[in-house]
């Protein structure tokens, strides 16, 4: 039972750079959190500062409502999985995963105990003599999942821990992670820069941008809604579509002269419209927001991706197809853009919403 | 496997042979004439000499003082190995800590390796002599009676002080970087999975450390036997007495000074062995426990 709570936490260093701008997070008991952002936002750093590992410059951090900023790292009661493993090369499978529990004087027959139950678990039982230089990455991963275990910590912080592994490995120790978290249900922060990982872990991601939290929420929330251009960039794949241009009363008008969303915003001025290859639909000629000279078919098996131009623009624009095409590369695609999914940014790459006209019109009768 | 590889004619053998007869001139042949030498008596004019066997051998074993000798020179070693490794791991741990002015420290302790061990000697005597020496004065002041060159006890205290100091510099360069080889983040693992500073140091530096610790005892254990002659013939040439009479220094004395080169030619073959059979010993049992 933990829960962790971060209140406007930040870090700077002694040469000035601030690594962390005020994150404020609270993570439920039992809750997967994922930490998700392009190398340098600051989600490593975020992580160690949980772990101990760095110094919190400002803010609070909280375990079980208990402030835990000055404690040393063994002191927290949280286990680790590091990106390279980091076990230690001298002891076997059995002492990696028992240095832990020897330094807290647990008693050597519950040592065992745990430790060959953890190792059942993750298939490592076969593997308990050998040396770290004698496994596979793979089996050396589920040791530092194992260290972690034994442990029974409070909170399990997983920094990177599958991106040394082949894609193959990657996806299978991603489902078996999950399930590991939810059967022990300890409560787990979790940092990748790998957003299909982050979208299929995370109760609720936070993506981080230049050491922010540009938002906190839901895989569906983050992904539906996102908060900010960035967010609707970093998550989903192939990358959502982004078109510039402006804003007005009669809605978005891209710089290609094309009028694509006629609702209503408050706000006016240079803006942004996104829009995810799945939510471009293809519709006979006539009834389309614009003509797409298509560049190049990407075929997936399950999907097609057709990637081309607007006519008469630069404007490149992905759109996904269902299955296969008869479409070649060179034709001319009618596209037309669902109002509904399409996400509007101010300048600042700020969400905007539309203003509700309903409830407008529902107060203009009531008046 | 191409066999035309291999005829390449005598160009291989002139590249290794500078290297062949280095050692064969400067290693090889004196070890042989050590050993011929070790067979002959020779009168002290150097203008006779006839073979007598075993006869040196059985002299030298035979001789109350070379027991000293050999007991004094392992416990010397002994004690110079273990202060000047764990000094100069004392000195690397708090190095390898130090965020600022780290260069500058590790430039200062790396400093003292550039001292040829007679220089160094000199300066020992210099600072513990009766006559002008700060640190001779500032013990005597303390009300301690010490005089290297009266008192045996003293005399060893001073050359293993020196010899240590020495030593320390190289121990400790090669300590740092043994340091600085192990992966940060199992530093990282082993601060959540250990409270105690001083058992993680045990538990998990140490044991990384192994394969450098192992080295530096071998080659510490070789420049205690034979490396601190210098420092011995500047600062107490053996004495006083024969307080400080290392097995080396004595196969110096006996042979050069005392002209008894049959008995000075055993004894360096006797050190020969010694130490030959004190690195194998190092390899075969200590070498074991050594993760690399």
């Amino acid at each position: 039972m933990a829960n962790i709570e971060l209140h406007n936490v930040r870090k700077s260093y002694a040469n000035g750079v601030e690594a962390i701008k005020g994150v404020d997070l609270q993570v439920a008991d039992k809750e997967l959190i994922v930490i998700v952002g392009p190398s340098g936002c600051g989600k490593s750093t975020l992580l160690r500062m949980i772990a101990g590992l760095e110094t919190v410059s400002s803010g609070n951090l909280m375990l079980d409502g208990q402030i835990i900023n000055h404690l040393e790292p063994a002191e927290r009661d949280i286990a680790m999985v590091f990106q390279n493993y980091a076990l230690y090369p001298h002891m076997s499978v059995f002492n990696n995963m028992a240095y832990g529990l020897k330094n807290r004087k647990v008693p050597k027959t519950e040592i065992e105990q745990r430790v060959i139950e953890a190792a059942k678990i993750l298939e490592l039982d076969q593997l308990l003599d050998r040396k770290p230089s004698q496994l596979s990455g793979g089996q050396r991963q589920r040791v530092a999942m194992g260290r972690a275990i034994v442990r029974k910590p409070k909170l399990f912080l997983f920094d990177e821990p599958l991106s040394n592994l082949d894609a193959r490995l990657r996806g299978q120790m991603r489902i078996e992670i999950k399930q590991l978290q939810r059967n022990l249900a300890t409560t787990a922060v979790y940092v990748t820069h790998d957003q299909v990982e982050a979208m299929t872990l995370g109760d609720r991601l936070i993506v981080m941008n230049q050491g922010k939290a540009e938002q906190i929420g839901t895989p569906s929330e983050l992904y539906n809604k996102p908060a900010s251009l960035f967010v609707a960039g970093f998550l989903g794949s192939p990358t959502i579509n982004v078109l510039e241009g402006s804003l007005g009363k009669s809605g978005f008008e891209a710089e290609s002269g094309h009028k694509l969303d006629r609702r209503k915003f408050p706000y006016s001025g240079k803006a942004s419209l996104a829009i995810r290859p799945e939510d471009l639909h293809i519709v006979p000629v006539g009834q389309e927001d614009f003509r797409l000279r298509i560049n190049m078919i990407e075929e997936l098996g399950s999907e097609t991706l057709a990637i081309g131009t607007v006519e008469n623009s630069a404007q490149k624009l992905t759109v996904r197809l269902p299955k296969k095409t008869s479409l070649s590369e060179g034709a001319l695609l009618s596209v037309k853009l669902d109002y509904k999914h399409s996400h509007l940014f101010d300048d600042h790459g700020k969400r905007l919403e539309p203003e509700k006209v309903e409830h407008r019109q529902q107060y203009s009768a009531i008046a | 496997m191409q066999k035309a590889q291999f005829h390449q004619g005598v160009s291989p053998y002139l590249f290794v042979a500078p290297q062949v007869l280095i050692i064969l001139v400067f290693f090889i042949w004196p070890a042989g004439q050590a050993i011929y030498q070790s067979f002959l008596l020779e009168d002290a004019f150097g203008l006779h000499s006839e073979f007598v066997g075993f006869l040196n051998y059985r002299d030298i074993f035979s001789d109350p003082e070379y027991l000293d000798t050999a007991v004094f020179t392992l416990l010397f070693a002994a004690t110079v190995t273990f202060f000047s490794l764990t000094i100069a791991l004392l000195l690397a741990v708090q190095a390898n800590s130090v965020i600022r002015g780290a260069g500058s420290y590790k430039t200062l302790l790396m400093w003292a390796y550039a001292i040829a061990p007679p220089a160094a000697g000199l300066m020992g005597n210099l600072m513990f002599s009766p006559l002008i020496g700060d640190f001779y004065a500032l013990i005597n002041a303390s009300g301690i009676d010490f005089n290297h060159h009266q008192n045996g006890s003293d005399a060893i205290f001073v050359i293993v002080l020196i010899a240590v100091w020495k030593q320390i510099s190289i121990n400790f360069i090669f300590f740092l970087s043994g340091l600085q080889g192990i992966s940060n983040s199992v530093t990282e693992a082993a601060r959540i999975d250990c409270p105690s500073t001083i058992k993680r140091f045990w538990t998990i530096t140490f044991p990384l450390l192994a394969p450098t610790t192992f080295f530096l005892l071998v080659i510490n254990t070789t420049y205690a036997f034979f490396d601190t002659f210098g420092i011995i013939d500047v600062t107490t040439r053996g004495g006083p007495g024969a307080s400080t009479n290392t097995l080396i220094y004595k196969v110096y004395k006996d042979g050069f000074l005392g002209a008894d080169l049959g008995s000075s030619s055993a004894q360096s073959v006797i050190l020969m062995f010694l130490v030959l059979a004190l690195t194998v010993f190092q390899f075969r049992f200590i070498e074991k426990k050594v993760h690399y």
